[in-house]
């Protein structure tokens, strides 16, 4: 049984719906997708639970509060309410990675898809600056563009986003490579399809998933460079909360109040959890031949 | 094919770090500076000229070997870096060693004892190791080792066992990688027709794994210990700045902090450079090692 209440044969489900069967027999898989979405709902009320002002009012006459029932998650040297932080700069660590991959894989797309759709003189050259961008590791390309931006939130986005587009144009271009000359898109043609029907119908459904899988295990690496690069002062500079600048300004205290630095480490580690095993799961659930 | 990637890429670089705001020789004299001196400092560094002109005279200077000097410590970008480099390649050096001295006989080991404990155990590490943040783990491994148990040094260089903590940090994600990339070769190797072909002819367990299933398992791992090693080099500057070590990538760190071009400039100049040589011998180990692989291709 797949959707329905009747039964019928195998052969008579759709390739999406294969995939999505797949992907929720892949328990760890939903372990991840509960664990992303416990997560996701929180940060997304934090209103409710606590208003923004805890998280900047500072109240000296409370700080360094071990876990208690009015700070479950303590509170820091500066007597600021943890779980308020941590709920708002998860805002930050999740919306931004977000963002840092939706603008990678817009514009690696464009360029990708030009390349493998152009071809000749246009793909060379594209490539040839694709290359460039691989060969700088990624964390320097985007200390590199942060001395020129400076700090900031949609600075940080920039510069990591730049690093992630090679790796997505790379992906983009293969798979229109090979979709391009694959039967039933000269089925397609030879029906007097056009081409933008082409690519909606047929060469964007066959080539999104290992693109969709790649990013979401792309998710997981980006929410850690934001936090390393907050941990290191490059990224989200405090008092604004981010998971990582949280550690950061607490680094003194952790020895002595360790849950300072366990609580906001546990949530890094459960979010970027969350995400690899909803992207390994994918990977399986499109390509049930190469389980690692 | 090096030369010109290292051409664009320092094109590339100075396009993206001239956008940096701000009045750079203002910034070195300071606010009583006054506009003649701000002026004629700006000359010397001949910031007031365009940027193609700017990019020729950077790179006619490189090619003499000088990458010109910081702007705000006043020392020569090559000899800094050179003085620092053993350092960040002694701590990656010792955190690769440690991932793949541990990662590969891991992996392999899970592989063969496919569904056992051990299978299960590393898997979790991985997971683990995935999703852990590398400035965390340091900082924590910090706090319990060195100042709650007095172990270890806290940071700097002094002794030998400061370069316990700091490759093991860096080298934790690698490790990862290294157990799963030999546990999934090591997994494809022994569905091969070779191996299958091996044991007919009557081979023991122990010799069809060690001669023929682990040597054609590592091409593959070889191949990722080249590409960790530019994931180390980024990483070595969240370990260098947990552990203070004077290495390049605290000199980055500060560089990029105070906005000093020439140091990020120099420094992501000479890292990719040193990656991209490390590729290429690893490419070159490859084709060695797999004579399937036609290095003229």
């Amino acid at each position: 049984m797949l959707f329905g209440k009747k039964k019928k044969p195998l052969s008579e489900y759709s390739t999406g719906e294969l995939i999505m069967f797949r992907f929720r027999k892949n328990k760890l898989a939903m372990v991840g997708v509960f664990m992303f979405l416990f997560v996701t709902i929180f940060i997304l009320l934090a209103p409710l639970i606590r208003p923004y002002d805890m998280v900047v009012k500072q109240n000296i006459s409370n700080k360094l509060q071990a876990p208690n029932t009015q700070y479950i998650f303590g509170t820091d040297e500066l007597g600021r309410d943890l779980l308020a932080r941590i709920l708002y700069g998860g805002r930050i660590s999740l919306f931004c990675s977000l963002a840092i991959i939706g603008i990678a894989f817009v514009i690696g797309a464009i360029i990708g898809g030009a390349a493998g759709f152009f071809g000749g003189k246009v793909d060379t050259i594209l490539m040839r600056v694709v290359d460039m961008l691989m060969s700088v590791p990624s964390a320097l390309l985007a200390m590199a563009i942060i001395t020129a931006l400076g700090n900031g939130v949609w600075k940080l986005v920039i510069a990591l986003s730049i690093g992630q587009i090679a790796r997505f144009a790379r992906m983009v271009r293969s798979s229109v490579l090979t979709l391009r000359n694959m039967e039933y898109v000269e089925a397609a043609k030879c029906f007097g399809s056009s081409s933008r029907r082409i690519i909606i119908k047929h060469i964007l459904p066959n080539g999104i998933g290992p693109i969709v899988v790649s990013a979401t295990l792309t998710l997981g690496a980006v929410i850690l460079s934001i936090s390393s690069m907050g941990y290191l002062g490059l990224g989200v500079a405090s008092p604004t909360p981010e998971w990582g600048t949280i550690i950061s300004e607490n680094k003194v205290n952790i020895q002595y109040y360790p849950y300072l630095g366990i609580i906001p480490g546990i949530c890094i580690m459960l979010t970027v959890m969350s995400v690899n095993f909803i992207g390994d799961g994918l990977r399986d659930a499109f390509d049930p031949k190469t389980k690692s | 094919m090096l030369i010109p990637v290292i051409l664009s890429v320092t094109f590339i670089l100075f396009v993206i770090l001239s956008l940096a705001p701000g009045d750079v020789a203002r910034m070195v004299l300071g606010q009583d500076a006054t506009p003649e001196q701000v002026a004629t400092l700006n000359h010397q560094m001949g910031l007031d000229r365009p940027l193609l002109v700017r990019y020729v005279r950077y790179m006619g200077n490189a090619m003499k070997f000088d990458f010109g000097r910081s702007w705000t410590g006043n020392f020569d970008v090559l000899a800094e870096f050179s003085h620092r480099l053993p350092y960040t390649l002694l701590v990656s050096v010792l955190a690769l060693l440690f991932a793949t001295a541990i990662g590969i006989p891991l992996g392999i080991a899970s592989a063969i004892k496919q569904y056992s404990l051990l299978d299960y155990g590393s898997t979790f590490i991985v997971m683990l190791l995935f999703s852990m943040p590398a400035f965390w783990l340091g900082t924590m491994c910090q706090i319990f080792f060195c100042l709650t148990l007095r172990w270890l040094p806290v940071s700097g260089i002094s002794t030998w066992k400061s370069f316990i903590l700091p490759p093991v940090i860096l080298g934790a994600n690698t490790l990862a990688s290294m157990i799963r990339m030999s546990r999934t070769s090591m997994l494809d190797v022994v569905k091969m027709d070779y191996i299958r072909t091996a044991r007919a002819k009557g081979a023991s367990n122990h010799d069809v794994i060690l001669h023929h299933a682990i040597r054609n398992s590592l091409i593959p791992v070889v191949t990722q210990i080249g590409i960790s090693f530019a994931g180390t080099i980024g990483g070595a500057v969240v370990t260098e700045s947990i552990f203070a070590i004077p290495g390049i990538g605290t000199m980055l760190i500060n560089a990029v902090k105070g906005r000093d071009v020439p140091v990020v400039m120099g420094t992501v100049i000479f890292i990719t450079i040193i990656v991209g040589v490390i590729n290429l011998v690893v490419d070159l180990i490859c084709a060695l090692v797999d004579p399937r692989i036609d290095l003229a291709s």
